[in-house]
């Protein structure tokens, strides 16, 4: 017995496995780089590194086709942590390799909260406008809204992965269940034939639009356009089965009960304590092409306290961080009159910089002592040699 | 023993052979068309001067800088230029434009004994089946780059070149006019009564309205002239302010609001008139006379197209690779007889071409006023230099010529490879918006590209051990443990750069794009070369790999490494993709079988190869 615990002891130190990690790191980095061209680049991520296999479809079955980068990654972690524990003696002479090691510990645990955490937005702004909310790249959320009392709002936000799932959603503040009849993660809408193509709604907009079915796109040029048929189910009278989609553009209002409610699939929204205004976007080329130089966007920022209040320039390489939240320039429309800024929230920003620093200075003080130790040698071969 | 005098002699030859290429460029004829390529324009957002132009647009339309002209006299790329600018008929007949696609060609109805050389072709045999040209080229413009086929590519590509070589008519003379000069000086004589003339309350003055005409048939030159031009010659009034150089018809403008000609205009159409009627006297003194109002109007501008035009002509990279060849072959050669002077003559090669390539590297920085590497042209140039100052170090130390050859052979590789790269245009480009930073491209690309230099130079120093050791007799223990030190130390030192190169670009990603890490193709490149080289010090360290193992392993680097300089570029997808290059993808694939052979070599049984065969037994 005791031969076995040593033997899986003895795997999980060695530097084979460090050896046969590092090379299947590769291919993974490869193959999902070679992907690329297919999934693009958040596609990739989900399918090859946030995940523990690698699925690929074959002829319509999906098939576990590769360790993914959490496997790796956490068997390489593993395997540094156990190598350390079990073999590794501090000597001044090791200090390089030491701090080289711990480095990459922080950079792949740094690596996984930032997976784990980390969220991106986008924020449009055209001349003039002024808002507190960023929306979501890739989420979105079913919003139904109590609108009755004129002085307030009162929202129920459900993520679009209840609507995926089918499940039946019954919030206190709702006086009906939302269950999803169909989820379109990605669709086209068009008018209903007047002879009347069948549609699941039975009342607002999905009366007159339908939602045709689209495959997933990865494109980075192309957006998905997801639609569900949603049903509001009450005892009683029930409001019935709406068409909502991102494409809808205004949300669908009704009364139910008494009250007045708007209903709306929208993109995932992140309020912010403090409001920005885009006072000025400049798109700078370089003389005579259409070379891009530039592009900024003069910001005002304030917040409701009145404790800022002040003008802030986001341009290239130069981004806003601001309560936890970093706007970054990413893009332009409607002809250089509204900015694109992405915001970004990742509360474990701070780690790679720490775990690179550390790694850095590991390997620079390894490689000094090496390169000393090699010189002296070769000074003291060569003069022995002359001497000879 | 006595002192050869032999590697003085040859370190002696080869200086004065950089010498001579250093030398100011002489006129070969009465006309002064040197003075004539230093003056500036402003072109793709950089005021370069006119040599700078005519170099660039040749390599771009026909793959080299010289020109033949149909009677067997060659031009340099400024006469070639005057000859474009001023007599595009006789222009019209140099064959300036290479096609080697066979369906390209049959377009035209040419077959290739119809060209120069077999590929080149003159404007005037193109000239009757353009309109067709268009047509095809539009139609392989809606197939996305990366795919379209060879023809597809040779068609865009010939009408992107002759699109280029018409603006260039049109820049600096109007066709339609038999004395563009005269005109202008008789237009600029009647612009104050043609501008009365065309004013509300005008008078019926006959002659004035003589003048309103002419002034509306130029306002139509000047806005043809504006629309097509490609050069932008007339001066900016502020010396620091490259957005106001103006074409000559855009200068059209100021001329209605002042009532005069801006002073270039008249000067490049008195240029034109003097070299089609052949007055060198008239040329000369138009080009020091516009030569010295520049002088003083925008001295720094004008120092620096004077030393780019004079980098143009010395081609200093050229020479540093013919040096190279020359190191290789004298190193490789003193491996088999007299190894103390050849390999002293070697090394002192390898370090005069490594001091005219620094000086051409140093001389591009200091034009573009950035860091040494900007593009994919650039960091060939950069890789090859990284390389090659490590190959001097390690000939320092070790003194037994390996390090001459490596560096002749990479010195020269890289410097071949940013030859092909600079066909693509002028290789002082502009940088995007993003890549706009001196500081980060002073850090993280310089430190990235350092690593890729010395993850070739192990992969490199890794081939000369398979094959002296295989193919030759010469790889004795000595030199074999010295190659395995150099290997491993240079795996060390490509280690360091890489990996610190990949962490500043994190940095850098994390300050313009908001994360750290995204799984990018260049990002995934970068981490790649990193991992092997982790690899390869892992498989050392626990002692998995031995001699040939560790040569093996370190060959494979090279593949790596050209995946992330080069391949990823070929993908077109991610936010790297600045350098995209479409034709490269065979030599990668060629180049990458190369090395899986060379491995292939490398894990024969000991008793094949020559050198070990006696230790083996």
């Amino acid at each position: 017995m005791k031969t076995v615990l040593r033997d899986f002891r003895d795997f999980f130190v060695s530097l084979q496995l460090t050896v046969a990690l590092l090379v299947f790191g590769m291919l993974l980095v490869f193959a999902a780089t070679l992907d690329q061209t297919n999934l693009g680049i958040w596609g990739i991520q989900q399918k090859w590194f946030r995940t523990f296999i690698v699925w690929q479809d074959i002829r319509g079955i999906s098939l576990p086709v590769f360790p993914g980068g959490y496997f790796i990654g956490g068997l390489l972690l593993i395997n540094l942590l156990a190598a350390h524990i079990a073999r590794f003696k501090f000597t001044w002479r090791k200090v390089g390799i030491f701090l080289t090691h711990v480095g990459l510990i922080l950079l792949l645990i740094g690596e996984l909260l930032s997976g784990l955490w980390q969220e991106d937005f986008h924020l449009r702004l055209n001349e003039g406008e002024t808002r507190n909310y960023a929306e979501s790249f890739h989420h979105n959320e079913l919003v139904v809204t109590d609108v009755t009392d004129e002085k307030f709002d009162e929202v129920v936000a459900i993520p679009e992965e209840f609507l995926a799932r089918h499940t039946s959603v019954q919030h206190p503040r709702l006086p009906f269940r939302v269950i999803a009849k169909a989820h379109y993660p990605n669709s086209f809408l068009q008018s209903r034939k007047p002879d009347g193509s069948p549609t699941l709604a039975t009342t607002g907009l999905g009366r007159e639009v339908v939602a045709v079915p689209q495959p997933i796109t990865y494109k980075t040029d192309e957006a998905n356009m997801p639609s569900a048929y949603v049903e509001l189910a009450a005892a009683d009278a029930s409001p019935g089965i709406f068409l909502v989609s991102t494409g809808l553009v205004a949300p669908q209002r009704f009364d139910s009960g008494g009250r007045t409610w708007k209903i709306a699939l929208r993109a995932k929204r992140i309020y912010e304590p403090f409001s920005l205004t885009l006072l000025k976007f400049s798109h700078d080329r370089y003389a005579g092409t259409e070379i891009p130089k530039n592009f900024s966007s003069r910001i005002k920022l304030t917040t409701p306290d009145g404790r800022d209040d002040r003008e802030v320039l986001v341009y290239m390489n130069n981004p806003l961080r601001y309560a936890g939240l970093t706007f970054y320039q990413s893009g332009f429309a409607n002809n250089d009159r509204t900015t694109i800024l992405q915001v970004v929230r990742n509360p474990s920003w701070l780690l790679p910089y720490v775990a690179c620093a550390i790694m850095t200075v590991g390997l620079c003080v390894q490689f000094c002592l090496h390169l000393f130790a090699f010189v002296k040698k070769r000074r003291a071969s060569l003069s022995a040699s002359a001497v000879a | 023993m006595k002192k050869s005098l032999f590697p003085a002699l040859a370190t002696l030859a080869a200086l004065v052979a950089v010498a001579v290429t250093l030398r100011a460029p002489r006129n070969t004829s009465d006309y002064d068309v040197v003075g004539f390529s230093r003056l500036p324009t402003l072109v793709n957002g950089r005021v370069k001067p006119l040599d700078t132009v005519a170099r660039t647009t040749l390599l771009l339309t026909q793959g080299r800088q010289r020109v033949t002209t149909p009677t067997g006299a060659t031009l340099t790329p400024g006469e070639w230029l005057l000859d474009v600018l001023y007599r595009p008929k006789v222009a019209d007949t140099y064959q300036t434009f290479e096609i080697v696609h066979p369906d390209v060609l049959a377009l035209f109805n040419l077959a290739t004994t119809d060209g120069a050389g077999g590929k080149r072709f003159s404007a005037q045999q193109l000239a009757g089946r353009l309109n067709e040209l268009e047509r095809q080229s539009k139609l392989a413009s809606d197939v996305e780059s990366a795919i379209r086929t060879p023809f597809q590519r040779g068609v865009v590509q010939l009408r992107d070149s002759v699109i280029l070589y018409q603006r260039l008519q049109n820049s600096l003379n109007d066709t339609t006019s038999p004395d563009f000069f005269e005109r202008l000086v008789r237009f600029e004589k009647a612009l104050p009564a043609g501008l009365a003339a065309t004013a509300p309350r005008g008078g019926t003055n006959p002659s004035a309205s003589e003048d309103a005409k002419l002034l509306l048939e130029m306002s139509t030159v000047f806005s043809s002239l504006d629309s097509f031009a490609y050069l932008r010659t007339i001066p900016s009034a502020k010396p620091d302010d490259p957005t106001g150089w103006k074409t000559i018809g855009g200068a059209w403008a100021d001329s209605l609001a002042n009532g005069r000609i801006a002073p270039a205009a008249l000067t490049f159409a008195a240029l034109g008139r003097a070299w089609q009627l052949h007055q060198p006297e008239a040329f000369n003194q138009a080009v020091s006379a516009f030569r010295q109002s520049l002088d003083t109007a925008m001295p720094s501008v004008m120092t620096k197209c004077d030393v780019e035009a004079r980098f143009n002509s010395s081609q200093p990279f050229y020479t540093s690779a013919t040096l190279y060849v020359l190191a290789f072959l004298v190193a490789g050669f003193s491996w088999l007889k007299w190894p103390n002077e050849l390999g002293k003559t070697a090394f002192a090669f390898v370090l005069v071409a490594f001091v005219l390539a620094t000086v051409g590297i140093g001389a591009r920085m200091w034009l573009e006023a950035r860091p040494p590497v900007t593009n994919l042209y650039s960091s060939a140039l950069f890789v090859g230099w990284g390389a090659v100052a490590l190959c001097l170090v390690l000939e320092y130390f070790f003194r037994n010529a390996i390090g001459s050859v490596a560096a002749g052979l990479v010195g020269f590789a890289t410097l071949l490879i940013a030859h092909h790269l600079s066909l693509g245009g002028d290789t002082m480009e502009m940088m995007r918006a993003v890549l706009d930073s001196n500081f980060w491209l002073a850090t993280h690309v310089v430190t990235v590209t350092i690593g890729y230099s010395a993850t070739f130079l192990a992969g490199f120093l890794a081939l000369i051990y398979v094959v002296r050791g295989v193919f030759t007799r010469s790889l004795d223990k000595a030199t074999a443990d010295a190659l395995t030190r150099m290997v491993y130390g240079i795996v060390c030192f490509a280690t360091l750069f890489s990996f610190v190169g990949t962490v500043l670009g994190g940095i850098w990603a994390d300050q313009s794009w908001g994360r750290f890490w995204g799984w990018d193709p260049k990002e995934n490149g970068a981490l790649l070369i990193v991992m092997w080289n982790a690899v390869i010090l892992h498989c050392r360290w626990g002692g998995l790999v031995k001699q040939r193992g560790l040569m093996a392993l370190a060959i494979f680097g090279n593949t790596v490494t050209a995946w992330s300089w080069f391949g990823v570029n070929m993908l077109g997808v991610g936010l790297h993709s600045y350098g995209f290059m479409d034709s490269a993808m065979w030599w990668l694939i060629a180049f990458v079988a190369s090395q899986l052979a060379i491995i292939g070599i490398a894990v024969l049984p000991l008793e094949k190869w020559k050198s070990f065969r006696s230790t083996a037994a």
